[in-house]
């Protein structure tokens, strides 16, 4: 049957050798094939024992990775809130997009840049800083726009972009048109240079902090913690449980002790004008408001990624970034003066009968010094000076005294350092004297010098904020309370060296300002309210405008404080350029009449319920007609 | 010649090893497929097998020597039906490797293995010499690369690859002078670079380059190799059991019941599993080295070696892959892997084995 038969082809070439035992045939070479297929089970099995006995951890934590996604849930961070609860900072829900770089394919980012708007240079350095971070990272973009969301939703398959992960964020909304931006401030991502400092050590690349004003100081508070959903997902993504949830933990709310009503107040009396408005409570040195003129809109660039607005706002050469209400240093000018009064009546060098007589100006040291009416104000008493302001008298109070005695005071009244306000950045002001000048400038002082700063100009510089403390001390009789935003139960205060009586007679000096005759203050009276108050218009000294020929115009002053024999408010405002103090008397005006209007109003609110609670309402009958009558008539009326 | 073959003189412990390999491979398609459009593999599996034993049955009881006399007419066949592939082939993944026949999927060159060991077994017996000359090399050789050729413009590398050892292991049996063995690697090396240039395509040009490095391209070619040893790895000792594995269950792994089963086992049953079922394959591969061994004749020996051969570079390739020893080529683990044609080739060949050993009892 066969068509090999061995024998048969054998016997055909007889010329071959005969050929081997079939049954033999090979035997080594097969006997070689069963070592070499041991060879090749031993390299097989080897590989195994690599992967599964040697490092199977190595792998198991691969297979974990593989399948665990780790989304973080952003903490929201607490609300502000104003001193009666009212919120003024919120958050609201906002989609972002995460591009994890888990997944990301390079070529991928150049499309979703331009799908999403983004700059393509900022989005790879981006993606290169979080590279050291977990892999659902980073956040791309915040606040998708309906827009941006729906690209986000019809690419994010996993044939498209499966790298693009939208979250849930909580986006800070502040309010609108940059009301009480700058004690505020606003919240930022960490920056790479913030993440080498020691003040940012706890945080991690990507986290949302606070980069100024309140958000910044009490960001412990304001700052929840965020946290994690791990969801187990196949290799394309989809979702199939749960694995683990760690909630976030919201900031805490933090109350303020501004009150909107008189921010708002004062907001609006300063629109227009470059300046500064404080409004604190001297009992306590609660701060009521706080304004800093030209503000901005803290939500272009509270976001995670800074919008261009920000380069626009940065650049502007008013510098509304600039927090005038504590960094603001000018010469105070006449608004230095009752501090001036003080410390010549504490030090004996004037007393009630000290009278000097102007004559529109005096030489002292060899140069003649004017007084700000040219037709001078004839004889002054102290009284008198401080309600006309006459420069002369108190360039005799300051002569009198000699510079070191004026720094006492005005130390004293808390000038030329911060006043420790629970706000990051405060600048101090300077409050010259011998051993300033020493040390700064290795040079005596002269007392020629002197002169200038009895009436608030030379060296001497102040905040808004210093000198709404120091006059508010002031008329507290001498106890200065340290300026804050967040209540606190005991506030901290030093007792100045003062007599009572001393203090009343330039307390009597700063009502005079305003509610007598020829006063400079006038403009701040309020009716059923005395107030106290002090004028100024100070020299701004640039080095720039001096050298460009043209003179600056004088900065506008006014501090004021009420009620005069109990101050519960004490104000101060600084209009730049704004030429004479007396113009910005009325700002101050508004605000402290805001306050006491309100104080009124719950007074009256209070006097109701309290009424009502003597007389608890009896059970409710059936609700009152409609009446007819109130109906508006259009036509009738219009007749 | 007598014609007593009884049932009871087949090879019942290969039939029974090839068996539980195929059970093992069964609940494994289960295990990796249960929850996916696969979910129905596991009992196709059984009833290729179930078809494969029986194919096994009816190829133990003809004698080998009626194959061997029409080796020709079997290679002429192939020819044609890989030819048709190519003509009217049903294309899968950018290749062309299916006939549809009455609703199955044949992949031919499946079944023209089966050719090339008659054709090797059949080419090498007429030879009547202990030793091959180079000209019945060269015709071998270009026996055999017809059909390689054909296979590898579907394109399908890993089988048409496949072909190689069944000719090797032929000549290296029949007797190779060593001349020959040095001509033929001086030929390898002139020829493999042109064959990187000229006929690789890109994507198994990646497989290569991923196999030497797969940290390269993680998400691209080196996926596949990475996710597999995740997977081989985080089974461990004792495996995370079945069902359980999550590079399975979650696909990170690629094509679980097919080309990565093992993978896919080792993930499930450790280290522990990878051993005995290695052992497995070690038995069954020395089971039929000792039919060859006892082959009544050259002709059988050559039969059971090609087939022997064969397997062992299927499980070389497939396994070492898995482990990330050996580079992508996607050809299937025998007798494991999800597959009508793949099943029913290998029982083929175990038949042609079983008719071997049968021989045996024909005095």
């Amino acid at each position: 049957m066969s068509v090999i038969d061995p024998e048969s082809h054998e016997s055909r070439l007889p010329s071959k050798p005969p050929l081997r035992d079939d049954t033999k045939f090979a035997t080594a070479k097969i006997a070689f094939f069963q070592y070499a297929a041991i060879g090749i089970f031993i390299f097989l099995i080897a590989g195994f024992w690599d992967l599964q006995v040697r490092n199977p951890e190595v792998y198991y934590e691969a297979a974990e990775r593989n399948m665990i996604k780790a989304l973080p849930i952003p903490a929201p961070r607490g609300k502000i809130l104003d001193r009666d609860g009212r919120v003024i900072v919120d958050n609201h829900s906002s989609y972002g997009l995460i591009l994890s770089r888990d997944n990301l394919k390079f070529d991928h980012v150049q499309p979703i840049a331009a799908g999403l708007g983004i700059d393509y240079q900022r989005l790879v350095a981006r993606l290169q800083r979080f590279r050291s971070r977990p892999r659902y990272e980073p956040i791309i973009k915040d606040e998708l726009t309906p827009g941006e969301l729906a690209f986000v939703t019809a690419h994010r398959d996993p044939e498209t972009f499966p790298e693009m992960e939208v979250l849930r964020t909580q986006r800070r909304l502040y309010p609108q048109e940059g009301l009480a931006a700058h004690v505020i401030g606003y919240v930022g991502e960490v920056s790479e240079a913030e993440l080498d400092s020691p003040e940012f050590i706890k945080y991690d690349q990507g986290d949302v902090v606070g980069k100024a004003g309140i958000e910044r100081q009490y960001n412990d508070i304001l700052m929840g913690k965020d946290g994690q959903r791990q969801v187990v997902v196949d290799n394309r993504g989809n979702e199939h449980e749960v694995a683990s949830i760690k909630e976030a933990v919201p900031g805490k709310s933090l109350q303020l002790t501004l009150d909107l009503d008189l921010q708002v107040v004062a907001e609006l009396a300063m629109q227009g004008r470059n300046g500064a408005v404080v409004a604190l409570d001297p009992r306590n040195g609660e701060v009521l408001a706080m304004v800093s003129n030209p503000s901005y809109d803290p939500n272009k660039f509270a976001g995670r990624i800074r919008s261009e607005d920000w380069k626009e706002i940065a650049s502007n050469p008013d510098n509304p970034m600039l927090d005038r209400a504590i960094q603001a240093q000018f010469a105070p000018g006449s608004t230095f003066k009752p501090i001036m009064a003080l410390a010549g009546l504490e030090k004996g060098v004037i007393d009630d009968d000290f009278k000097i007589h102007c004559p529109g100006g005096a030489t002292f040291y060899g140069r003649y010094f004017k007084c700000w009416v040219k037709q001078g104000h004839g004889v002054v008493d102290l009284h008198k000076g401080i309600v006309h302001s006459c420069d002369v008298f108190f360039y005799n109070v300051g002569n009198r005294l000699g510079i070191d005695n004026i720094a006492e005071y005005a130390d004293m009244a808390g000038l030329g350092k911060k006043t420790g306000i629970d706000l990051p950045n405060e600048a101090t002001g300077v409050v010259p004297s011998s051993a300033w000048k020493m040390r700064l400038f290795r040079q005596k002082w002269y007392a020629g010098e002197t002169i200038s700063v009895s009436i608030g100009q030379g060296a001497l510089t102040v905040t808004p904020l210093q000198l709404a403390s120091a006059i508010g001390g002031l008329g507290m009789g001498g106890v200065w309370y340290k300026p804050h935003l967040v209540k606190s139960e005991q506030p901290e205060h030093r007792i100045g060296k003062v007599e009572a009586a001393n203090a009343q007679k330039v307390i009597y000096g700063m009502w005079g300002v305003v509610n007598e005759g020829g006063g400079t203050g006038g403009r701040a009276r309020l009716p059923g309210v005395s107030v106290c108050g002090k004028t100024g218009s100070a020299q701004r000294l640039s080095n720039e405008a001096v050298k460009a020929g043209h003179k600056l115009k004088d900065n506008a002053w006014f501090v004021a404080f009420a009620p005069c024999e109990a101050p519960e408010i004490a104000v101060s405002v600084l209009w730049e350029g704004g030429e004479h103090g007396m113009l910005a008397a009325p700002v101050a005006r508004d605000v402290m009449k805001a306050y006491f209007d309100k104080k009124a109003r719950e007074a009256k609110a209070q006097a109701v319920a309290g009424i009502n609670k003597a007389m608890p309402p009896t059970i409710p009958t059936l609700p009152p007609e409609p009446q007819e009558e109130e109906k508006p008539e259009a036509p009738e009326q219009q007749e | 010649m007598a014609r007593y073959r009884s049932i009871r003189d087949l090879d019942w412990p290969l039939l029974i090893i090839t068996l539980v390999i195929c059970g093992m491979g069964i609940l494994q398609i289960y295990s990796a497929a249960h929850e996916t459009v696969w979910s129905d593999a596991w009992w196709k599996q059984t009833l290729w097998v179930g078809a494969g034993v029986v194919i096994m049955w009816i190829m133990a009881k003809v004698d080998y020597h009626t194959l061997l006399s029409r080796a020709f007419v079997f290679y002429g066949l192939a020819l044609g039906g890989l030819v048709l592939v190519l003509a009217i082939g049903g294309k899968v993944f950018g290749s062309k490797r299916w006939i549809s026949v009455g609703g199955f999927h044949l992949q031919i060159s499946e079944f023209v293995k089966t050719v090339i060991i008659l054709l090797v077994a059949r080419y090498l017996t007429e030879l009547k010499s202990d030793r091959v000359e180079g000209r019945d090399l060269l015709k071998l050789g270009g026996l055999v690369l017809v059909p390689m050729l054909l296979v590898a413009k579907q394109p399908d590398l890993g089988t048409a690859l496949c072909y190689i050892p069944i000719l090797a292991i032929g000549v290296f049996l029949a007797g190779l002078r060593w001349q020959y063995l040095v001509t033929i690697a001086v030929i390898l090396t002139l020829v493999l670079p042109a064959g990187w240039h000229f006929v690789l395509k890109d994507y198994q040009k990646a497989r290569l380059v991923t196999f030497l490095d797969p940290g390269r391209d993680p998400r691209g070619s080196g996926y596949q190799v990475i996710q597999s040893k995740i997977a081989v790895g985080a089974g461990g000792m004792w495996g995370r059991g079945v069902t359980r594995g999550t590079q399975t269950k979650y696909r990170f792994l690629p094509v679980p019941h097919t080309d990565f089963i093992f993978s896919s086992f080792a993930e499930e049953h450790g280290f522990v599993g990878v051993v005995v079922m290695l052992g497995l394959y070690f038995v069954l591969l020395m089971q039929i080295v000792q039919n060859a061994q006892m082959s009544p004749d050259r002709a059988g020996m050559y039969i059971c070696m090609g087939v022997c051969a064969l397997l062992l570079f299927h499980v070389l390739v497939n396994i070492g892959m898995v482990a990330g020893r050996m580079p992508v080529t996607g050809i299937p683990l025998p007798l494991m892997s999800y597959g009508g044609s793949n099943v029913l080739s290998f029982f083929l060949m175990l038949g042609l084995v079983n008719s071997v050993r049968l021989q045996r009892f024909v005095s």
